[in-house]
């Protein structure tokens, strides 16, 4: 993959530099020994289901949650050490909004960027931006308590603005909202990355890392499985194509095994699942033809482009959102 | 193979040139010095959405309690009320007017420590918040008892406005008061620190409240002298900072009434409290925020 | 919500319901047991400690202020002006301000925190229970809550030798009269409830009535328009029947309280029936 991604040292000091990075509660392993660096100006992402340590992942570069073994640094930082600096260059987003529900929109903006010590004015001028970058300027007013899920998302990510910082950290920044609001937030992201400012995010959605990330590291249970931009990774683990093809779910299994057995599709993986069997092909048309020349009589059909979801199902044999 | 899409590190926008050392202590600075000041200016503006329940709480509250115990239960009131000081004979509501003034103290900290930190900490979690900026969790603490501080000293200092207007203080030493009802609500941080290891609300502030706070607060000579109760009860206001903070308060209200030691002893218990409740709920704050 | 929840009651009565019939019947599913189930059941599962620590809170009051306090007090007197002890005195009106207490937390902060950060009733209303049938639960459930309260309280004043005649047997209906008026008219007042501040209101008005209902001191100690005044809060009439009743001093005044806590529960309920009407219905 460094063929296709030029490893970020190359380029530019990294912002953040993970080695060995571990995280325990007790006898659990959050995250289990992972590595990473991200580059300034990066889009980067963590890809994987819920549980499998992003978050975790996420506190300790936000310098809130103290490693329990490996080397991290966040601006050549270390957080155990310099927690504060650390902060202080950070904006986060975290995956439960904790807005102060009894103040307005803006007082909100004002109250936290006090705590980095920011002049009032400064603030003031600030805050006025952002909420019209949140697209929020007629809700300045309004107490959080009454703005919807995806006016709480924007407004915190403008909160997370607020002392310009170099590096953005979201969890999950669109689960719970409906489509409409996420794709407002994408805009505003996407925005954001365009001005140059490093943006990690976590996710379980394919279609958000696709969207958002100029790299990613997909994860489960705590470890990295691969990583590399989303075509490359699609590129080196999975197909061009997909074939979803469904025969109703008593029939799926037997379909699956005949398909596997036709000639000419060997080499290609086949993914059986409740509802479907995916064949992966490089001509997706090609391989529906050799299903139905087969003698197999496919309810749908339907062929696609490979996407994260299939490099996900390929590297941990499940599903992302389960 | 098809080209690399534009969005390789390589290729990334303008980035922001590398921060040297020297900018990352100055961002953080202002932060590692006032940061508690920060979360109480946060805290007080949220208090302001309710400065009118606030106010008519503080003036209505000690104008109930005044004429209730000194003027109307006064009237009842046949024994001694216990020493005089140096003007002699001690009226009731003389006697009353200072426990009264720290139990609202009392009162106000109580809330704070209990329903104040597990706001900030779960149901409306701030704390998390700002935890995330720069600072840090023992500066979130100091920095919600700073705030709490503010609000004990304007409950107070109304309190003794009144007691000034019922003519309930003879000696000008009673503005004292005022820190002494500090003293005594800081002297509840023990409980600020339980609080914040609640994870999960069942029902704890209430026996809380039932089982510790309430005969801390009924056992504490505040509405008669400690000696009216049985020997077995006793003890329970020794231990009672109400207690202290009640007689301590009497010292300046209308003392001396007791051998300087025991003042001593009072200011040293009340402080001791307070300290030691303040380290342990940083420490368990900041070990329940770095999770 | 609530029309269509009727036609899938068990009863077949919602499938004949009149427009007029509205009012209630699609508020009320004639269910509220259900309600008071659901309410043991929860506190089954929640932590008794706290329940049973609801006991001592008011034996706490009577051992501080009829012990302490009453070493210090003469000249008080039951409703009828004979001479009592000053913890014979205090020991009903403890009973009455517990009972005014719990019911009140039960019909105000609780119901407030369901419906507002719960979401408990908006599950409870996608059942088959109207609205009506969630208040009266509730209702029942602090009454039940008060009346074990109530009945350890007695047993306690008689142990103490506070209990001056036989009629305070008659101290724990009257308790729940007294608990029921006030459960009913705070879930009226919770339902136009916004924040967690407004609650604080609703402290703020039981502090006078708490002081100054003839709780501590008689009310002599008064100049007469200051007594009239007291004399129509709802406290003093729940004091005056209890003490009455545990010092055996019975005359034509019950009838008075009674018919006074009457009235509240009347009100209290037309209003709540009203308010949640508006809020869950229209």
């Amino acid at each position: 993959m460094s063929a296709v991604v030029p490893s970020v040292e190359q380029v530019s000091d990294p912002v953040i530099h993970a080695a060995g990075l571990r995280k325990v509660y007790g006898d659990t392993v959050a995250v289990g020994g992972i590595d990473f660096d991200v580059a300034p100006g990066e889009s980067f992402g963590l890809l994987g289901p819920n549980g499998a340590g992003k978050s975790t992942t996420m506190r300790m570069v936000g310098a809130v949650s103290t490693r329990s073994d490996g080397e991290l640094s966040i601006l050549g930082l270390d957080p155990d050490a310099s927690g504060p600096e650390i902060r202080a260059q950070l904006g986060v987003v975290p995956q439960q909004d904790n807005l102060d529900m009894e103040l307005q929109a803006r007082e909100n903006l004002l109250v936290y960027g006090r705590y980095f010590g920011l002049p009032r004015r400064t603030i003031a001028q600030r805050a006025d931006e952002l909420l019209a970058f949140a697209q929020l300027e007629d809700k300045a007013k309004a107490k959080v308590d009454d703005l919807s899920g995806g006016m709480k998302r924007r407004l915190t990510i403008a909160r997370a603005l607020i002392n310009d910082p170099r590096i953005l950290l979201l969890d999950e920044p669109t689960t719970g909202l409906d489509p409409q609001a996420r794709h407002i937030l994408w805009d505003r992201l996407f925005r954001l990355k365009e001005q140059g400012t490093t943006l990690v995010l976590t996710t379980h959605y394919m279609d958000e890392a696709e969207q958002l990330c100029d790299r990613l590291v997909v994860v489960d249970k705590g470890e990295i499985m691969a990583e590399g931009s989303p075509a490359a990774l699609i590129r080196e683990h999975s197909t061009r194509e997909v074939l979803e093809v469904r025969f109703g779910s008593d029939r799926n299994a037997e379909a699956a095994r005949r398909i596997g057995a036709i000639a000419g599709l060997g080499g290609d993986r086949i993914e059986e699942l409740p509802d479907r069997v995916l064949v992966y092909a490089d001509n997706g048309e090609h391989a529906l033809a050799a299903v139905v020349d087969s003698g197999l009589e496919p309810i749908t059909s339907l062929v696609r482009r490979s996407s994260l979801e299939d490099v996900f199902l390929r590297l941990t044999g499940r599903s992302l959102i389960e | 193979m098809s080209t690399t899409p534009s969005s390789t590190p390589s290729a990334a926008p303008a980035a922001r040139s590398a921060p040297t050392p020297a900018e990352l202590t100055d961002a953080a600075r202002r932060s590692r010095a006032l940061g508690p000041i920060f979360v109480a200016e946060h805290q007080l503006r949220t208090m302001s959405k309710f400065r009118w329940t606030m106010i008519a709480t503080a003036i209505g509250t000690p104008l109930l309690y005044l004429f209730a115990f000194g003027v109307g239960l006064a009237t009842l009131i046949t024994g001694n009320v216990g020493p005089g000081g140096a003007n002699g004979e001690v009226s009731y509501l003389e006697f009353v007017a200072p426990a009264l003034l720290v139990t609202a103290a009392t009162l106000v900290a109580t809330e704070e420590f209990t329903f104040g930190v597990l706001l900030g900490l779960k149901w409306n979690p701030t704390w998390i918040g700002m935890n995330a900026s720069p600072l840090t969790g023992a500066q979130i603490v100091t920095g919600h008892f700073l705030f709490i501080a503010v609000r004990m000293v304007i409950t107070v200092s109304i309190y003794y406005v009144v007691i000034l207007l019922f003519g309930a203080m003879p000696s000008p030493l009673g503005i004292l008061l005022i820190p002494v009802g500090l003293l005594a609500g800081f002297a509840w941080t023990f409980i600020a620190a339980y609080s914040a290891t609640i994870r999960e609300d069942k029902g704890q502030f209430a026996v809380l409240q039932r089982v510790v706070i309430l005969p801390l607060t009924l056992f504490s000579g505040t509405v008669f002298p400690l000696a009216q109760l049985p020997w077995f009860l006793q003890p329970l206001g020794w231990a009672s900072p109400l207690w202290h903070a009640s007689e301590l308060g009497r010292q300046f209200a209308y003392g001396p009434t007791e051998p300087f030691w025991l003042t001593l002893v009072h200011v040293v218990y009340l402080l001791a409290l307070a300290a030691g409740g303040w380290m342990l709920c940083q420490r368990i704050v900041k070990r329940r925020l770095d999770k | 919500m609530s029309a269509d929840t009727g036609t899938t009651t068990a009863s077949g009565r919602a499938s004949t319901r009149r427009p007029a019939a509205r009012g209630v019947r699609s508020l009320y599913a004639g269910n509220a047991r259900s309600v008071v189930v659901r309410g043991l059941v929860a506190t089954r599962s929640t932590n008794w400690i706290v329940v049973l620590t609801g006991v001592v809170e008011p034996v706490f009051y009577l051992l501080s202020l009829g012990v302490g306090l009453g070493s210090y007090i003469t000249g008080v007197t039951d409703p009828q002006g004979n001479p009592i002890t000053y913890a014979a005195f205090i020991a009903p009106a403890l009973l009455a301000v517990s009972a005014m207490n719990g019911a009140v937390y039960d019909s105000t902060w609780n119901v407030f925190f369901k419906m507002h950060f719960g979401k408990l009733y908006q599950g409870m209303l996608a059942t088959s229970l109207g609205p009506l049938d969630i208040a009266l639960g509730e209702i029942l459930l602090a009454l039940l809550r008060g009346g074990v309260y109530g009945t350890i309280f007695l047993v306690v004043m008689t142990a103490l030798g506070l209990n001056l005649s036989w009629t305070a047997v008659l101290a724990l209906p009257a308790l729940l009269l007294i608990a029921f008026g006030f459960a009913s008219l705070g879930m009226a007042v919770t339902s136009y409830m916004k924040t967690f501040q407004h609650m604080d209101w609703i402290q703020f008005a039981m502090l006078p009535m708490f002081l100054l209902s003839a709780t501590f001191y008689p009310l002599s100690v008064y100049p007469e328009p200051i007594q009239w005044f007291i004399q129509a809060m709802p406290l003093w009439h729940g004091v005056e029947l209890i003490r009455s009743l545990t010092t055996g001093a019975i005359g034509p005044m019950l009838l008075v309280h009674v018919l006074y806590y009457a009235v509240m529960i009347a009100v209290g309920m037309i209003f709540t029936t009203r308010r949640l009407r508006a809020l869950f219905l229209d």
